[in-house]
């Protein structure tokens, strides 16, 4: 009879994926929007190198942008199953409080994992050198990270209840300028000084950049010490204030 | 298996205090089977969600299962078994795959749990759609899923929040089998909160009645009835005349009962009514009073909530004046 929060955490991710891994479709619609990115969007970068250049800069960033989608909205499937009752089933369960957020955002990432994969494959051909090494920390960085942003989301939901225009509204407000903040897309170094020093702000900004030195096999850059103080800061805040909204919002 | 103290929940709806629950102390043993009886926005299912850690109180205590819903609320968690208001599985899952789920969030091996989903879903007839996705399932096959992941860990204690909401009769009546059967079969603590009369009437041998927030009575169905309601009499006579002056004059019998008259008919309100009709009907026949036919209606619960609140039970769906209307959902 004797559970641990990782067992807990298990039980849920596994709930989660089950559906998941059952449709496959949902998983290759979800595989086709990065690489419309990475089709469109990459050629127009302005790089003094060649594609390879470019690539080394723009993929992880595309990454780290998938998987951002991904799990800032997985509150909205917490929103479903608050209105069904199975996430109130959950809740009388003597399954951790965070075993319920963590589970429910590390499943958001197995899809990047394969967007991960696939973005990979097909950029080595075009020049893109991943460090082996580098690539897997920086997913396990990701993953720190989606935790807490996963956690937020489910946070808004909790809040937003059962008015899924406010979680989409506030979930939209906050992701697009975090994301063009983050220089994800563009580079913000050619951009007026506010705009930088805002970008110095934004914890994403700064795990884009340690996925950046992670793939390049900089294991030791500065940016990747700072991108992990980023991420388990963004994970911390997010579960204390996601457990906490949890035990509050039942009433 | 269940002690409250002064248990009380406040809501602040656009910053206005609702008193949902106000000061309620209940205390079951092990082995009963309780209804809590009331109209929608009663607290009912307040109570029910502060018992079951949903929700925490506003002040007072309450131990559940031995430990306190506040500060232990784990140890309860593990030991109750609950069946709230909504489906408990997860609509893109298949039934199987939640039970086992549920089974491991009780702590269940993965072998454990899939053996007991296996013999909930052969008990509770599920076993043709188990395996389906359960947003392909009817209303009642959702609610038996419902029952079955309630009971995945065979709790000592269950709470059942309007069990039978949304069901057909049929699908009613098989959930109430089910219910009892689990008590007899293993003495399982039963509390479950409904606004249907039968259910309350048919299942639950100890009803606590719940109005704007107190318990206002709190007996079996049958106390409940003898003392907060009588057995109607109805006596009909061939000539308004006799009628009348039974109701005028009415032999000492009744004296203190509500007599009603209307027309040929002779209506009495007593308690253990059947009873007297046997007495009465001699006495009348002394005095040349000539009854042509008598109805004895044994009272319901719905007469009971009438006697104690001045409104019927049956008027809820409609929103009562002063009450908390609906907060129980929001809740």
């Amino acid at each position: 009879m004797n559970t641990t929060l990782i067992g807990d955490t298990l039980i849920v991710f596994g709930r989660e994926l089950r559906p998941v891994l059952r449709d496959p479709f949902s998983v290759v619609f979800s595989l086709a929007q990065p690489l419309f990115f990475l089709a469109l969007f990459a050629p127009l970068i302005p790089a003094a190198g060649g594609t390879a250049e470019t690539l080394q800069w723009f993929v992880p960033g595309l990454i780290v942008m998938s998987c951002l989608f991904a799990t800032s909205s997985t509150g909205s499937n917490l929103q479903f199953e608050m209105q069904t009752g199975a996430h109130e089933r959950m809740l009388v369960s003597p399954l951790r409080r965070p075993a319920l957020i963590i589970g429910r955002a590390l499943k958001e990432i197995v899809p990047t994992f394969a967007q991960a994969a696939l973005l990979i494959a097909v950029t080595i051909p075009f020049g893109f050198r991943p460090d082996p090494v580098g690539a897997i920390l920086g997913l396990l960085l990701l993953c720190v990270f989606c935790v807490g942003l996963g956690a937020l989301s489910y946070t808004l939901a909790l809040a937003s209840r059962n008015q899924e225009w406010v979680f989409w509204g506030v979930q939209q407000t906050l992701l697009f300028p975090l994301l063009l903040l983050a220089g994800m897309l563009l580079p913000v170094d050619n951009g007026p000084e506010w705009l930088r020093v805002l970008s110095r702000f934004n914890p994403l900004t700064h795990v884009v950049e340690a996925e950046r030195a992670l793939f390049d096999g900089r294991l030791l850059a500065p940016e990747v010490a700072a991108g992990v103080v980023a991420a388990v800061a963004v994970a911390a805040v997010g579960l204390f204030i996601g457990t906490r909204a949890m035990r509050r919002a039942t009433g | 298996m269940i002690e409250t103290q002064n248990l009380t929940r406040h809501f602040t709806v656009n910053k206005k205090t609702v008193e949902a629950v106000r000061g309620i102390d209940l205390r079951v043993e092990a082995g009963e089977m309780v209804a809590l009886l009331g109209p929608n926005g009663a607290g009912k299912s307040t109570t029910l969600r502060m018992l079951t850690t949903l929700l925490p109180p506003t002040s007072g205590t309450a131990r559940v299962a031995g430990f306190d819903v506040t500060t232990q609320d784990r140890e309860v968690r593990r030991r109750i078994g609950y069946i709230g208001q909504g489906n408990g599985a997860g609509h893109s899952q298949r039934g199987r795959d939640e039970l086992i789920t549920q089974g491991r969030a009780y702590g269940l091996s993965a072998a454990a749990a899939r053996e007991r989903a296996g013999e909930l879903i052969a008990s509770l007839g599920l076993t043709e759609v188990a395996d389906r996705i359960v947003s392909s399932l009817s209303g009642g096959q959702r609610r038996r899923l419902d029952i079955a992941m309630g009971l995945i860990h065979a709790p000592g204690l269950l709470f059942l929040d309007e069990p039978s909401t949304g069901l057909d009769p049929q699908n009613r009546a098989n959930l109430q089998e089910h219910i009892r059967r689990l008590r007899a079969e293993h003495g399982t603590t039963i509390v479950l909160t409904t606004h249907y009369l039968d259910e309350a009437d048919h299942l639950a041998e100890r009803v606590v009645v719940i109005d704007h927030g107190r318990i206002i009575a709190d007996a079996s169905p049958e106390r409940l009835r003898s003392e907060h309601a009588g057995d109607r009499i109805t006596l009909t006579f061939d000539h308004a005349e006799e009628a009348r002056r039974v109701a005028a004059h009415p032999p000492g019998l009744i004296e203190g009962a509500r007599i009603e008259h209307d027309g040929t008919r002779v209506v009495i309100e007593a308690t253990g009514g059947a009873r007297l009709v046997p007495e009465l009907l001699r006495i009348l026949e002394k005095e040349n009073s000539a009854v042509v036919s008598v109805e004895v209606v044994r009272p319901t619960l719905d007469d009971v909530f009438l006697n104690l609140t001045g409104r019927s039970l049956r008027e809820d769906g409609a929103d009562l004046p002063g009450t908390t209307g609906g907060k129980d959902e929001v809740a």
